[in-house]
């Protein structure tokens, strides 16, 4: 629901779990882009750094400019959905690095583009959502 | 719900994002990258000339046309690419355009072009999506 409310959307399917259409599809549903709030499970989430943690924080990532975390920015992302995630759903997630390219750009100086492939599955092992990122490190603040 | 080629679906996702639009998102994803709610950081350390919002704030909203349209789990793919940052104050429309419709085993599966543009008309989010309605 929180989800959602940040995303200003009210459909009962993905807040109610008492309105009629939200027990026509069997129980709340999520919205698409839904699975991005892993970060909150992901242990050394970069992008996190005043999470409190028991071990060490995580590294930088070495790029340079604003402390590490000013030069990367999201350049693409692609879902598939496969089955429905339902509250109540505790999925889990593999990660694998995907495609790494490096392109000159005209606003941002030269560009490293990386791939990350997560896949998300339900507490029975059921591939529910298929995520495609492209991050993208560039060598200064992008010119507006 | 038929659809067709050429049809077309808009509405406007958020008007005149605030900053604390963005920092609702921030506590919503777990996506706590200063550039996106520190001033000092985005303007001072990074270059920015203010925190903007996060790519998936403007695919989420963009998602949030496509499931008004379309409906709640009609998603079979979705996937954008970020073309220009998303600041404070800006106002959203998000656009699908239906551009194929095929028929498989009796389902309707359309694919949609996507474009969100601000307000001076400018897209900040291109991409397509595939849905079976």
């Amino acid at each position: 629901m929180l989800f959602a409310r940040s995303l200003l959307d009210v459909r009962p399917e993905f807040s109610d779990p008492d309105h009629p259409a939200t027990k026509a599809l069997g129980g709340m549903v999520t919205p698409p882009t839904f699975v991005q709030s892993s970060a909150h499970w992901q242990p050394d989430y970069p992008l996190d750094l005043t999470r409190p943690r028991t071990g060490p924080p995580p590294a930088h990532r070495g790029d340079g400019g604003g402390g590490g975390l000013g030069r990367g920015l999201h350049a693409e992302q692609h879902y598939e959905y496969h089955h429905p995630i339902h509250a109540g759903d505790t999925p889990a997630v593999t990660t694998r690095p995907g495609e790494h390219w490096e392109k000159q750009g005209k606003r941002g100086g030269k560009l490293l583009f990386s791939e990350t492939i997560s896949e998300y599955r339900n507490q029975a092992g059921v591939l529910c959502v298929t995520a495609r990122s492209v991050g993208v490190q560039t060598e200064r603040a992008v010119d507006q | 719900m038929r659809l067709k080629v050429g049809d077309t679906h808009e509405a406007v996702v958020i008007d005149k994002i605030a900053r604390t639009h963005i920092v609702k998102y921030a506590g919503a994803s777990g996506d706590f990258n200063p550039l996106h709610h520190d001033e000092t950081i985005a303007k001072g350390m990074a270059g920015y000339p203010s925190v903007f919002a996060h790519g998936m704030l403007s695919m989420g909203l963009t998602g949030r046309m496509l499931t008004d349209w379309l409906g709640p789990t009609a998603l079979r793919k979705f996937g954008v690419r970020f073309t220009k940052q998303v600041w404070p104050g800006d106002t959203l429309t998000a656009r699908g355009e239906v551009t194929a419709v095929s028929d498989e085993g009796g389902k309707q599966v359309a694919t949609i072009r996507v474009v969100t543009v601000n307000q001076d008309g400018d897209s900040v989010v291109e991409g397509e999506a595939v849905a079976e309605v």
